[in-house]
C-alpha cells in the first residue's frame, strides 16, 4: 500500500501551481464553466420543449444520442479548431490546446441529463393543474414560472445532480490533454512508475471526495427547492433506487470516463 | 500541425487500414468481454436480490462504490498490479457496468405485476418455470435498457484504457497517439470510429429491443 497519508501530510503538496488548493481550483472551474454553459444552453430549450411539447421527440432523441459520445473522443474533435482559432482570436494557444476543448467537451456532456430532466420535469405536472392556472387568467410565462416550475424542481435538481456528478468525474480525463485539475494527481503518478502510486491514490480520493461533497451540497439545495406540500422523508436522489433508467427515458447514468 | 497540410490525410488513412482495424477489433474486445461478464454477474446479484430484498441495499452501495472510482484512477491502480495484461483494463471496464446492468435487471424484475405471477402460481408453474416463462420475458424491456447504456457507456471508458498503453489500446490509443504527434489525422479519426461504434452500439440495442419484445410497441405512437 503506497504512503497516501504522507502525500497529503507532505506541506509541499498544499502550496504553488501542482498543489491540491490549485488543482481543486482547477478541477471546479473547469467543471462549473462547463456546467453553467450547459444549463445556460439547455435550461430554455428544455422549459421550451417541456411547456409546449413542441419539437420534444427530436431534441429528446438528440440528447440520447449525444449521450453515446465518448467524452475522450468530445474532447479532441475540436481540437484542430480551438488550436487553430487561437492566433486569430488572439487567446494563447495553451487555452486551445487544454481550457477550450475540456470546456467544450465537458458542456456536451452535460447537455443530455439537463434537457432531458427539464423535459421529463415539465410533463410529468399534472395537467389540470395547468388548465386551472390558464382558468385563473395567468399568461403562459406565469404559468412556467408559478405552477410549472416549482412542481418540477425535484426532478430538475435530479438532473443537474447528475449532470454535474457526471463532469466531475469525467473532468479527470482533461489531464491527459495536459489540462489542469484533480486528474493531473492521478495522471502524472501514472508516469512516474511505483513512486506515482501515492499520487494515484490520493487523486482518486479526491476527485471522489469532490464529486460526494458537491452531490451532497445540492441535494440539500434540492430540498430547499422542493416546495414544502411535494417534501417526502425522503426526496428523490440522484443515486437512489428510483432512479432506473427505463426504455428511452431519464437522464440515466451513463458516464463515460 | 503542419501549416498548410489538410486537417484529414486521407492517404495516411488508405495506408494504414490494418492498423486502424486491429484498433477496432480491440476496442470490440474491451467492450465485449466485459459486458458479457457484467451481465452475468448482474443476472446473478440480481436473481439473489429479488428473493433477497435484504441484499437490494448492500449490493447497490458496493457497485456504487466501485461507480464513483475515476476510471484513470482504476487503470493506473491496477497496472503495477496485474502489469500491462488485458486485466487491468477489464477489471474496471466489467466493474462500472454492474451498478447499470444490477439496477436495471432488479427494475425488470420488479416490474412485473403481482397478479401476474399470481395466476402463473395458479396455473401451476414451477418457481423456476415462472422465473425462465414469465419474469424474465416480461424483464426483457428493462434489461435491454440497462445493456444498452452499460455498452455506451463501456465503449467511452475503453477508450481511457489507452492511458495504460499500446498492447491493447483500441481506439484511444489513435486518439492518444494522433496528440502525441501533433497528427490530427489519428486522433480525429479514433475520435470518429468511438463515436460512431457508440451510437451504432446504441442503435443497434433499441432495435434488437423492438424485436424481442414487439408486445410494447403493438400500439402505434408507442416508444
Amino acid at each position: 500500500m503506497p504512503d497516501v497519508f504522507g502525500f497529503f501530510l507532505d506541506p509541499t503538496h498544499w502550496q504553488g501551481e501542482t498543489g491540491i488548493p490549485n488543482r481543486l481550483l482547477e478541477h471546479l472551474v473547469i467543471s462549473g464553466s462547463g456546467i453553467l454553459a450547459a444549463t445556460l444552453l439547455s435550461l430554455p430549450i428544455g422549459l421550451y420543449i417541456g411547456h409546449t411539447n413542441r419539437g420534444a421527440g427530436l431534441a429528446i432523441n438528440l440528447a440520447n444520442i449525444g449521450r453515446a459520445v465518448p467524452s475522450y473522443a468530445m474532447m479532441v474533435i475540436p481540437l484542430p479548431f480551438t488550436l487553430a482559432l487561437a492566433p486569430v482570436l488572439g487567446y494563447s494557444p495553451t487555452l486551445g490546446l487544454n481550457f477550450l476543448p475540456i470546456f467544450l467537451a465537458m458542456t456536451f456532456l452535460a447537455i443530455p441529463p439537463l434537457l432531458v430532466s427539464t423535459y421529463a420535469g415539465l410533463r410529468a405536472v399534472d395537467r389540470d393543474l395547468i388548465e386551472a392556472g390558464r382558468g385563473m387568467g395567468l399568461t403562459e410565462l406565469q404559468i412556467l414560472r408559478r405552477i410549472e416550475l416549482p412542481i418540477a424542481s425535484p426532478i430538475l435538481m435530479g438532473g443537474f445532480r447528475t449532470a454535474t456528478l457526471q463532469v466531475i468525474a469525467t473532468a479527470t480525463i482533461g489531464a491527459i490533454l495536459s489540462g489542469g485539475g484533480l486528474g493531473r494527481f492521478i495522471f502524472d503518478g501514472l508516469n512516474q512508475g511505483l513512486a506515482g502510486r501515492a499520487s494515484i491514490y490520493a487523486g482518486a480520493i479526491l476527485v471522489a471526495a469532490l464529486a460526494i461533497g458537491v452531490d451532497l451540497v445540492l441535494s440539500l439545495v434540492q430540498t430547499r427547492l422542493t416546495p414544502r406540500a411535494l417534501r417526502r422523508p425522503s426526496t428523490p436522489t440522484a443515486r437512489g433506487p428510483e432512479r432506473v433508467v427505463g426504455v428511452g427515458e431519464g437522464p440515466g447514468v451513463a458516464r463515460t470516463t | 500541425m503542419v501549416e498548410g497540410a489538410p486537417l484529414i490525410d486521407f492517404n495516411w488513412i488508405a495506408g494504414h487500414l490494418d492498423g486502424i482495424g486491429l484498433r477496432v477489433v480491440q476496442h470490440l474486445q474491451l467492450t465485449i468481454i466485459p459486458l458479457l461478464l457484467g451481465i452475468v454477474i448482474s443476472l446473478i446479484l440480481a436473481v439473489w436480490a429479488v428473493r433477497t430484498p435484504r441484499a437490494y441495499g448492500p449490493v447497490t452501495a458496493v457497485t456504487g462504490l466501485l461507480y464513483t472510482i475515476p476510471s484513470l484512477a482504476a487503470f493506473a491502480v491496477l497496472r503495477p498490479i496485474f502489469g500491462l495484461s488485458l486485466l487491468t483494463a477489464l477489471i474496471p471496464l466489467t466493474a462500472y457496468t454492474l451498478l447499470i446492468l444490477f439496477r436495471n435487471f432488479v427494475a425488470g424484475f420488479s416490474a412485473v405485476p403481482a397478479d401476474v405471477l399470481e395466476a402463473a402460481e395458479g396455473m401451476g408453474y414451477t418457481r423456476r418455470e415462472r422465473l425462465i416463462r414469465v419474469e424474465l420475458p416480461l424483464a426483457v424491456p428493462l434489461m435491454i435498457a440497462g445493456v444498452r447504456l452499460a455498452s455506451v457507456t463501456t465503449i467511452g471508458l475503453a477508450t481511457v484504457a489507452a492511458v495504460l498503453g499500446d498492447t491493447f489500446g483500441g481506439l484511444g490509443q489513435l486518439i492518444t497517439e494522433g496528440i502525441q504527434n501533433f497528427f490530427p489525422t489519428k486522433y480525429l479519426l479514433g475520435a470518429a470510429l468511438s463515436v460512431a461504434l457508440a451510437i451504432g452500439a446504441d442503435y443497434l440495442f433499441v432495435r434488437f429491443e423492438r424485436i424481442v419484445t414487439p408486445w410494447t410497441h403493438a400500439q402505434a405512437g408507442g416508444r
